[in-house]
């Protein structure tokens, strides 16, 4: 019995002296300065910038082929058809955190794979969620992770034992209000915004206190009467409340500049815009904020009035690159309406757009950035170029620092028939008009994927084009489409996959395909790299598992 | 409407069946007796045979005391309800035990009082926080080392009954995921701390340090399991008010989506 007190006491005591003296905490700073510890990953993109690029070198072009799955993590039991696993892991200081589908968070050694904890929030049943019950990912600042619900919660989880620390409702989860995106903290506030686009949201980037989860500021994506920009939507309606403008992935932040950037998403009703003549702000857009106040600095819209769901659901890359003779900050932009855009990143100011697929719905963007367009829904049928899951989607785009390339997860040669059908608001349902015909599946997952298609029907690439030239340098062909994000790294590695149910490294440089492994199971996630113990792992969520790869010992 | 009426006669039944008053002493027994030889098949919490929730009132063939001492003792045949040697004493503190959960179940939500229990949860918060010393050990919110069991949500998944027994004889149960591991490593490290996994090759903890330490059982020269609780007994450090006040402070910590 005294040696029992004498082991309890020790060990609750340096417990209590050890809280402030040895917990390693993950403040702003290390997250602003991710580069210098590259063997973590801090943040869903890997770095504030949204390059999801890795600094890491131990894998190269020359020995990528010695790669072998380490460990596999399986979420528990079958999960629902549009549960796929979506989720960026974070790891930070050989423990990974993540969250399987669709709010299930899990504490894992990066190493082995085993569990140290798992975290499952009760789910209000009335959640809505058009596209999947699914989540991107966690953000981490001091000993807390943050993570957004499918029913419409901001939650605090004590990262070491798994117990919430707070929980608030940012809205009405039976109105279609979800969060499916992985935080983004600056500073000291935790970032997010709701999806539920399809179900007439009104949609808004809040801040919370990542202390007390109290609510800072909010910008709302849809402005009201008297916000600058409620002159786009019609007078005398109450379209604008049923606006759209989700949040479906996670921003980037120019700590120089001291701008946060978000891309939004489509305006409500998605395939029929006769509730809403107008060019719908901030819907479809990027927006440039104050992080501190939430205040609106320039914002630019890619597609005005849509009627094809092109939604700017892609992370900001924040490029430093010579344009035109002279150092310039960009933003670099692959967009579901098939243009990948720059655009200076401190003004706002249109640079470039280009099609990256085929493209018929507008010939070309003009010099103010707005593009010529040539098509409408019809009552008849409408074909259009791309295709109604666009050109590219979520999954994240790279940027390689080193090479100077901006590699683009695509969807090649894909188009709809978008016929205008009626639509009427009413809470609860989906607010969208008449879903387009597509001859590729919008959502497919599971194992068993079947393509029968011909080319012409569409298929997938990862294309890498340069980033001060705008040429496409290279283009990694799939007879399938692909929802993976990429990775890039510094030895010049690009790694992704597809709905096939590959992983693959390629040369960042020439796109020769290095390595591949067979995941078994459709690719709807981002690949992140670590290293723990000086071994560098990539890791890649496919089917309803974590697969994690290193080089053969 | 069945269900309904049904429901309404249950819970009569169940005020009209309890016909004794129990001492504390009958309560911590029938504690110690429950966790030690019911909660394997009945679960902890008294839930875990479909159709039967002990800790409710929710029996299926039984609403007095005696009739629940007569199962307790003689099993029920043709089930996996087994007879047992406890005499008709320890039997009903068994049923002391069940009884005052199924009071506690029905309570109400932050109070003065908690529903059910005596103390003051004031009063309990003040100890817990000050001479009861227990948050030097425990998380309440996002205050305190990690170690011990985080309690913010303990009187949501806890009955008044087992926080009680729990403040006097810590020792008696301890729950799987409570459990403390000393590891020594091959090269002389010792590290101990809260048992989160293991497996025929690793092991999962978090350490003294508040740090998750995963080991590789081949790097492990000892792995043993602390027994018992390192948590004092507070049976002759507080009052029995003051013990009954710091529960009523526990069960009013219900977490955060209650």
């Amino acid at each position: 019995m005294r040696t029992l007190r004498s082991f309890s006491f020790r060990v609750l005591v340096v417990a209590w002296l050890s809280v402030t003296a040895h917990a390693q905490q993950v403040t702003f700073d290390r997250i602003l300065h991710a580069d210098r510890e590259p063997q973590n990953w801090l943040t869903y993109s890997g770095d504030l910038a949204g390059h999801r690029y890795s600094r890491l070198t131990q894998i190269t072009p020359a020995n990528a082929k010695n790669l072998e799955l380490q460990w596999v993590f399986q979420t528990r039991g079958p999960a629902e058809a549009t549960e796929k696993f979506e989720a960026t892991p974070l790891v930070v200081d050989g423990v990974m955190y993540t969250v399987l589908a669709p709010n299930h968070v899990v504490a894992l050694d990066a190493a082995t794979g085993r569990m140290f904890w798992m975290y499952s929030p009760r789910l209000s049943p009335l959640a809505r969620v058009c596209c999947g019950r699914i989540n991107r990912g966690l953000a981490i600042l001091g000993d807390t992770l943050f993570m957004g619900t499918i029913d419409g919660h901001l939650i605090a989880i004590d990262a070491k034992i798994g117990k919430p620390v707070w929980d608030v409702a940012l809205s009405k989860p039976e109105l279609g209000y979800s969060l499916t995106v992985a935080p983004l903290v600056i500073k000291d506030k935790v970032i997010v915004g709701p999806a539920g686009g399809e179900y007439g949201i009104r949609g808004f980037i809040a801040a919370f206190d990542a202390k007390t989860g109290r609510e800072v500021w909010r910008f709302n994506t849809v402005p009201g009467p008297g916000e600058p920009g409620h002159e786009t939507w019609p007078s005398g309606s109450n379209a604008w409340e049923h606006g759209g403008g989700s949040i479906w992935v996670t921003g980037s932040y120019d700590a120089e500049l001291n701008l946060l950037y978000f891309g939004t998403g489509n305006p409500g009703p998605d395939w029929n815009a006769d509730p809403r003549p107008g060019a719908n702000l901030y819907t479809d857009s990027v927006v440039a904020l104050n992080p501190d106040t939430g205040a609106l600095k320039w914002h630019y819209q890619f597609t005005p009035n849509d009627e094809f769901d092109y939604d700017a659901t892609q992370v900001p890359v924040l490029a430093d690159i010579e344009w035109q003779g002279r150092p310039r900050k960009v933003m670099l932009w692959a967009n579901r309406n098939g243009f990948w855009y720059v655009i200076d990143r401190a003004s706002g100011e249109f640079l470039r757009g280009k099609p990256f697929v085929r493209v018929n719905w507008a010939e070309g963007i003009d010099e103010k950035g707005v593009p010529k367009r040539v098509l409408h829904a019809t009552p008849e049928g409408t074909l259009v170029y791309p295709n109604n899951q666009g050109a590219t989607n979520w999954y994240s785009p790279s940027y390689s620092p080193r090479v100077g390339f901006f590699y683009i997860p695509t969807w090649m040669d894909t188009y709809s028939t978008y016929t205008k059908g009626p639509v009427e608001y009413k809470e609860g349902n989906q607010y969208t008009g008449r879903f387009p015909t597509m001859t590729v599946p919008a959502l497919r997952t599971g194992p068993g994927a079947v393509n029968t298609r011909t080319p012409q029907e569409g298929w997938g690439a990862i294309q890498a084009f340069d980033a001060k030239s705008g040429d496409l340098k290279w283009q990694f062909k799939m007879s399938d489409v692909t929802d993976s994000g990429i990775l890039t790294t510094a030895s010049d590695l690009v790694f992704a996959g597809g709905r096939e149910g590959y992983f693959f490294a390629l040369d960042a440089r020439t796109g020769a395909q290095l390595w591949k492994g067979n995941v078994g199971g459709q690719v709807s996630a981002g690949p992140m790299s670590y290293a723990v113990n000086g071994r560098q792992y990539v890791a890649i969520a496919a089917g309803s598992a974590l697969f994690v790869y290193a080089l053969r010992q | 409407m069945t269900r309904v009426i049904g429901l309404l006669l249950l819970a009569v039944a169940a005020v009209a069946a309890q016909e004794h008053s129990y001492t504390q002493s009958d309560i911590e027994n029938g504690a110690r007796l429950y966790q030690s030889s019911c909660a394997g098949c009945h679960g902890p919490n008294g839930d875990m045979v479909p159709g039967i929730e002990l800790q409710r009132g929710q029996f299926r063939r039984a609403t007095t005391d005696t009739e629940i001492v007569r199962i307790i003792q003689s099993g029920i045949p043709g089930t996996t309800m087994p007879p047992s040697s406890f005499t008709e004493a320890q039997a009903g503190t068994i049923v002391a035990y069940l009884r005052t959960a199924a009071t506690a179940s029905g309570r109400g939500g932050r109070g003065g009082r908690g529903a059910g229990v005596a103390g003051n949860v004031g009063s309990g918060q003040t100890i817990f926080e000050g001479k009861g010393a227990c948050a030097t050990c425990h998380r309440v919110g996002s205050i305190g080392p990690r170690l011990a069991p985080d309690l913010s949500d303990i009187g949501a998944i806890r009955t008044p009954g087992e926080l009680q027994q729990k403040l006097v004889d810590p020792g008696a149960f301890v729950r799987q995921n409570n459990r403390f591991v000393e590891a020594v490593t091959k090269s002389g490290t010792k590290i101990s701390g809260r048992l989160l996994n293991q497996d025929t090759f690793t092991i999962q903890l978090l350490d003294s340090n508040e740090r998750l330490v995963s080991l590789s059982r081949a790097d492990l020269q000892a792995f043993t399991f602390v027994k018992g609780s390192p948590m004092p007994s507070y049976r002759d450090k507080l009052a029995a008010d003051e013990i009954n006040d710091v529960v009523a402070y526990l069960v009013s910590l219900k977490g955060l989506r209650p």
